[in-house]
């Protein structure tokens, strides 16, 4: 295998430069404690006017009374290393975010796809500065030496083990990465590259050192194994977008959510799976609004996804100023695509039924689009039922005397004097069990305008007419 | 002379026809009725394709699903989906079944009639739905040449449903048949349709 190390130097100041609108006025993070605060890091300007990292922020003031000064997040590192996990995740289906403040992975299995290493190194250059990450990249056949030797000059590459060997030995304890402070210790005591430390018997290195030094050289020239952690990409979606400013209309959110969004089927095809449910948080100074879109089926087309999302937003009422968006979506299920005929002679700006289904819930209502199975219950009213989705198969109707195709939702009076009996009656005695029992005289009957209705009477009655039914 | 070409290309876009010569045969055969009394009364053979067909009621349940139904059974049973579009009654699942109509592609949609007019538009453009029946309130002139362009791109057949009221104002649709009372019989009397002179004779569906 061979290992590429992605060292981030400065990610704390990456993550914040890239969505800065003027990354070349000075900038600090600010750390420490509220007694004492400290330059966590600085960009380029920053320097250049004197600031130095763990400088403290009166010191720094005194020098520079004008810089932007941003808060260090120390949970955003572990974030923003993920973040970048997940796009390395593109390069290799071994990745590792588990030392902090570099990334590995595995590209041997990548050469066949992505092109021999210059190529490779090229592209993941290229997308990191795109990103806005300031990187050292190395390559040897272990993940530890590749994480050394991008400390040690950026670019590196090794593909033989005996070559690594000979670079590794040339490399100074301090700048090993050795645990704890070993290497400025062993630097103390005039060992000073790795071939010398190598040289010391390991019994003695091991009583004064620890086993943690061993370790670290064993796996550092692939005499042990390395145990990593490897990357996998969540189960779930959630990004976040803020805005900035206060949002009080509809239209100042599309273009967030339409990143959002694309965003999201993005995670979707590299996970090959699509998404079915999934909520558009509104966060207000205080609270928020939710937006849910729940889908029939899964889908990851992201015009699909957007107009379904656009039309329910545009419903949501947004009473105060939103000030970030977010896209939460836990369950990403698998993902079929439609299957459609070769020979289909339909055109091809036709809409599938499922999509048009979808643009049809999204405006009209969750519940809007349906259709109707027999039931059991020989009551009229009872005999038919809601099917909603495509799940459950409609089951045969058990055969009863002809049936009126529209009915009532609920019986109402006929008043028609001139209605005539055409045929009946149908005696119905049923329900006794639920308390909702029916006792009734189904005629048909038609009406003076030439209707045909099925209506019902009291048992032995024939008048006071209650209709249920046309036969249209 | 340049009269004639145009003459012939009237005639085969069905623009124009020869009085009491009946229909252009070699037009587009429409989609059949079911009902062989009705397909022969009709110019193209049937209900005409990608186009919108009104249908004028004096009352609902005067027989406007008998005349539907083995069109709709038909397309439902080859897999093609029927849209109900805010069907002013419950359709009864037993019935409709009895009638051959497949419930497994028979659509409904609820809708208020504001929405119901955007829903019988949209469903009619996706190309989705094989037949589309609708009720459209209070569409005007300008909605109902919407839906008749919208039946056109999407290629399915629509039925809008109406009240006889509307049978003196003008229509775009392709094809109108309004029912009439004719003693206990209620009879189809075709009011326009395109491509051939309306025909005097009325259809009668049911013996009353």
């Amino acid at each position: 295998m061979l290992w590429a190390c992605i060292v981030l130097p400065q990610l704390a100041l990456d993550a914040v430069l890239r969505r800065h609108p003027d990354p070349d006025t000075p900038l600090a993070l600010i750390g420490g404690s509220a007694q004492l605060r400290t330059l966590h890091a600085v960009n380029v300007a920053a320097v250049q006017a004197g600031l130095q990292v763990g400088m403290r922020l009166t010191a720094a003031l005194a020098l520079l009374p004008d810089f932007q000064m941003v808060e260090h997040d120390a949970q955003a590192d572990a974030r923003w290393q993920r973040f970048l996990a997940g796009w390395a995740y593109r390069h290799s289906s071994l990745v590792s975010a588990q030392w902090p403040g570099c990334i590995v992975l595995e590209v041997r299995a990548s050469f066949q796809l992505l092109g021999p290493w210059p190529v490779l190194q090229a592209r993941l250059r290229e997308e990191l500065q795109a990103l806005g990450f300031q990187h050292r990249i190395a390559m040897a056949p272990t993940a530890r030496a590749a994480m050394v030797l991008a400390g040690i000059r950026d670019g590196m590459a090794v593909e033989d083990t005996a070559a690594m060997h000979a670079l590794l030995d040339r490399v100074p304890v301090r700048r090993a990465r050795l645990p704890d402070d070993h290497g400025a210790r062993l630097q103390h005591m005039g060992v000073t590259t790795l071939r010398a430390l190598r040289a010391l018997p390991r019994d003695g290195l091991r009583r004064r050192f620890g086993l943690p030094l061993l370790d670290h050289l064993d796996r550092l020239y692939g005499q042990a194994d390395e145990a990593l952690a490897w990357y996998a990409p969540p189960d779930h979606f959630d990004s976040r977008v803020e805005l900035g400013y206060e949002v009080e209309n509809h239209m100042a959110l599309l273009f967030p959510l339409r990143r959002l969004i694309g965003d999201l089927c993005t995670s979707l095809s590299i996970r090959d799976g699509g998404v079915q449910r999934f909520v558009l948080r509104l966060e207000h100074e205080e609270g928020h609004t939710d937006v849910e879109v729940g889908l029939l089926a899964a889908e990851r087309d992201a015009t699909l996804l957007f107009e379904l999302t656009r039309n329910r937003l545009e419903r949501a009422t947004i009473d105060r100023p939103v000030v970030a968006v977010r896209l939460l979506a836990r369950e990403l299920p698998t993902f079929v695509p439609a299957s459609r005929d070769l020979f289909d002679t339909r055109n091809q700006q036709q809409l599938p039924w499922p999509q048009l289904r979808e643009r049809l819930r999204a405006r009209l209502g969750d519940a809007s689009v349906y259709r109707v199975g027999p039931a059991g219950d020989p009551r009229p009213e009872r005999a038919w039922q809601r099917v909603e989705g495509d799940g459950m198969a409609i089951a045969q109707a058990p055969a009863r005397p002809p049936r009126p195709c529209w009915l009532l939702p609920t019986p109402v009076p006929l008043r028609d004097a001139r209605a005539r009996i055409v045929s009946g009656p149908e005696r119905l005695e049923s329900g006794w069990w639920d308390g909702q029992e029916a006792r009734r005289d189904y005629y048909v009957l038609e009406t003076s305008h030439g209707q045909q209705a099925w209506a019902f009477a009291l048992p032995g009655q024939q008048g006071d007419w209650m209709l249920h039914g046309w036969f249209a | 002379m340049n009269t004639a070409p145009d003459l012939q290309q009237m005639l085969s876009s069905q623009t124009l026809w020869h009085a009491g010569r009946g229909s252009a045969k070699e037009g587009v055969e429409g989609e059949s009725t079911g009902h062989a009394a009705l397909d022969a009364l009709l110019p193209q053979r049937g209900w005409p394709r990608r186009a919108l067909t009104e249908l004028l009621l004096p009352a609902d349940g005067v027989g406007e699903l008998q005349l539907l139904l083995p069109t709709l059974a038909r397309l439902s049973q080859t897999g093609a989906a029927v849209a109900v579009i805010a069907p002013p009654y419950l359709p009864y699942a037993p019935a409709w079944q009895a009638a051959g109509v497949s419930l497994q592609h028979l659509q409904l949609i609820e809708a208020s009639p504001r929405d119901a007019l955007w829903a019988f538009e949209q469903c009619l453009r996706s190309g989705a739905c094989g037949a589309v029946l609708g009720w459209p309130k209070q569409a005007d002139a300008q909605a109902l040449r919407r839906l008749q362009v919208a039946a056109d791109t999407g290629q399915c057949l629509g039925f809008a449903l109406r009240d006889r009221k509307h049978a003196a104002n003008p229509s775009p649709a392709a094809l109108r048949l309004e029912a009439v009372r004719e003693g206990h019989a209620t009879q189809w009397q075709v009011r326009k349709c395109r491509g051939g002179p309306a025909p005097s004779q009325a259809f009668a569906l049911r013996a009353g």
